[in-house]
């Protein structure tokens, strides 16, 4: 039984997503190919040869595979699909554009979002904005997931291992579609969905100027920030700040969520903390039903009351 | 001037705090609410936006399910949707089979664009739409949050990982909605008499000759174990204290 892992990488870093799907895998096949597809991308390949109890690092390296489209990354994964029993691939915006349309191309179903593996054929997903989990099994030939990162620890790297590398020169160009352009948030902080602490505000900053006012605890406490949709679509953050059932799933060691009311959308992406904060002048906010610690209070002054006492120390 | 095809889907609506059957074989969906997706709202907005626009000449809204889905197709008629195809089943339909319906009807009606959400919001899955593109060998974009549509082509803006791309895709695509591509109308008193007279079509699932078994087997749900035993605490100074001695997070 042999496993294919989609990376996801930007050309020139593996993304941390990248251990996460490795543990899940691991769960599954004693074997684990991975495969890169990108343009250039000679530093991605040297990290994935790091990569723990994998065989072999498949690379197709070609200026037509530079930004990853679905159509033609999707027809490279076809073309090897026979020699695998489940197709891997992390759940979000790269995984989830890729493998359903693969998937399709070789009339199978998929299992996308899986956060716990029951044996080779049985996995638990949630369903209505994590209010359900559901456990569902699947008889298909070659298996086709997407992984929740959170829910999988993080594989450890081997620095003394140079795994093989096996270049792919099926070459598919890309008649359908054509990449224009990116637009990247630009940050120093950590990334949401690695961060080991997250402060996240909602609707009640009010403005995009008050929002301004978490990256200085963010700061402070080197952490990630977050918002909810309330916020996001407010403009006081950028969409790829937003938690929630459609938005990013976190779980970092200490979430802070402040002026968010805890919408179920937004508790689904974030209920799996280990330790939840609110802070929220209602005293009646249904975050305070999923928080360990909850502070009834103005928003403002306990921002300043908290930097104070952090500063103080 | 373009057809454009947008699908609806009748879930739970997304302010229903849902419970689990007791013996754990779903949802209960028995006298909850129903509404028509939120993200295929904005699928249905932003067809008629287009239409508007004068760039379609007829909307098309396809939905799928056991014949009580008519009503989500009469919000879309409501909202100014030309005409509605009901394909009926009482089937599970999973989003292969979902997609293979879709491919279905998209052979019959010829549409420069079709428009889903990206996941319904009962399910979850995410998945619809890519697999549509990949059946119909169509270029595809996903969660998109801006659409420029041309005679040839639409550039689409999509969400991803740490911000936006934008790509040009060659039509007929498929595109799937982002919350932020627009907000949806509400229907007007006037566009929901109208919708009365509007043309709705129903076909029957069997006769589109395709394998629509469903292939995922759900072995049981329930409800995840959540609620934390959560305390308020008086003050910043208490907060704070209580995370540096009760906690590892916090130094
Ligand atoms: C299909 C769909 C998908 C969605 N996906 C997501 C998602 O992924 N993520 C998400 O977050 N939402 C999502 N939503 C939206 C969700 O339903 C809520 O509308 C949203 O989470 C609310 O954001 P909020 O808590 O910031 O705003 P509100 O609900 O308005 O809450 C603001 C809170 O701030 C408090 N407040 C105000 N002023 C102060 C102050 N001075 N001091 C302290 N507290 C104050 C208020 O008491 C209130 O509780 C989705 C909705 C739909 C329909
Ligand atoms: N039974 C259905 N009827 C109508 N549309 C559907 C159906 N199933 C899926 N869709 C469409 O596909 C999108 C994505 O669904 P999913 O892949 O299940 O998350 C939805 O937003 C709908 O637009």
């Amino acid at each position: 039984m042999t496993t294919l892992l989609l990376i996801e990488h930007d050309n020139k870093k593996l993304a941390l997503s990248n251990y996460h799907l490795l543990t899940a895998a691991s769960k599954l096949t004693e074997e684990i190919d991975v495969i890169i597809i990108g343009y250039q991308c000679e530093s991605v390949v040297k990290e994935a040869q790091k990569l723990p109890r994998i065989k072999k690092v498949l690379v197709a390296n070609a200026s037509c595979y530079e930004h990853q489209l679905a159509e033609n990354c999707s027809e490279l994964i076809v073309s090897l699909a026979k020699n695998y029993q489940y197709i891997m691939a992390s759940a979000n915006t790269t995984g989830k554009n890729c493998l359903p349309r693969v998937a399709a191309m070789l009339d199978l179903a998929m299992v996308s979002d899986v956060v716990n593996i029951i044996s080779s054929d049985t996995f638990e997903r949630y369903m209505y904005a994590g209010n359900a989990l559901a456990t569902v099994s699947t008889k298909e030939p070659i298996k086709i997931l997407t992984i929740r990162q959170t829910a999988f620890a993080k594989a450890a790297i081997d620095i003394n291992q140079t795994i093989p590398v096996d270049n792919i020169d099926i070459i598919i160009p890309d008649s359908l579609a054509t990449f224009v352009k990116q637009e990247l948030t630009k940050t120093t902080r950590p990334e949401l969905t690695a961060a080991k602490i997250i402060v996240s505000g909602g609707r009640g900053f009010k403005s995009a100027e008050n929002f301004k006012l978490l990256e200085k605890l963010a700061d402070q406490l080197g952490a990630a920030i977050g918002a909810s949709r309330a916020a996001v679509d407010a403009g006081f953050a950028p969409n790829d700040y937003q938690v929630g059932q459609t938005g990013k799933v976190v779980a970092p060691d200490l979430y802070i969520a402040i002026g968010i009311s805890g919408a179920i959308q937004h508790l689904a992406g974030m209920k799996d903390s280990k330790v939840i904060v609110a802070i929220n002048q209602d005293p009646d906010a249904p975050i305070f039903a999923v928080s360990d610690y909850g502070l009834v209070a103005d928003l403002f002054d306990a921002l300043v009351e908290i930097e104070n006492n952090i500063k103080d120390k | 001037m373009m057809k454009i095809l947008v699908t609806v889907k009748r879930v739970v609506d997304y302010t229903v705090s849902i419970r689990v059957k007791d013996d754990q074989s779903g949802v209960d969906t028995a006298n909850v609410k129903m509404s028509m997706n939120p993200f295929d709202e904005i699928a249905v907005e932003e067809a008629l936006r287009l239409k508007e626009q004068g760039i379609a000449s007829e909307v098309v809204a396809v939905s799928i399910g056991l014949p009580v889905c008519q009503e989500t197709l009469r919000s879309a008629l409501s909202m100014g949707v030309d005409r509605a195809i009901l394909v009926e089943t009482d089937l599970n339909i999973e989003p292969l089979s979902a997609a293979k319906i879709f491919k279905a009807i998209a052979l019959q009606e010829s549409p420069q664009l079709i428009i889903l959400g990206k996941q319904a919001i009962d399910t979850d899955y995410n998945q619809t739409g890519q697999m549509l593109a990949g059946l119909l060998n169509w270029p595809q974009g996903t969660f998109a949050s801006k659409m420029v549509v041309d005679k040839n082509s639409v550039q689409v803006t999509r969400e991803i990982e740490g911000g936006l791309e934008t790509l040009l895709l060659q039509l007929p695509a498929v595109i799937t909605t982002d919350l932020r591509l627009n907000k949806p109308r509400y229907p007007s008193l006037p566009m929901i008499m109208q919708a009365k007279q509007k043309p709705f079509q129903v076909i029957q699932a069997a006769t589109l000759q395709l394998d629509l078994q469903p292939r995922l087997k759900i072995v049981k749900v329930v409800s995840p174990q959540r609620k934390r035993a959560g305390i308020k605490v008086g003050s910043v100074k208490e907060l704070l204290d209580r995370l540096k001695n009760e906690t590892q997070v916090w130094q």
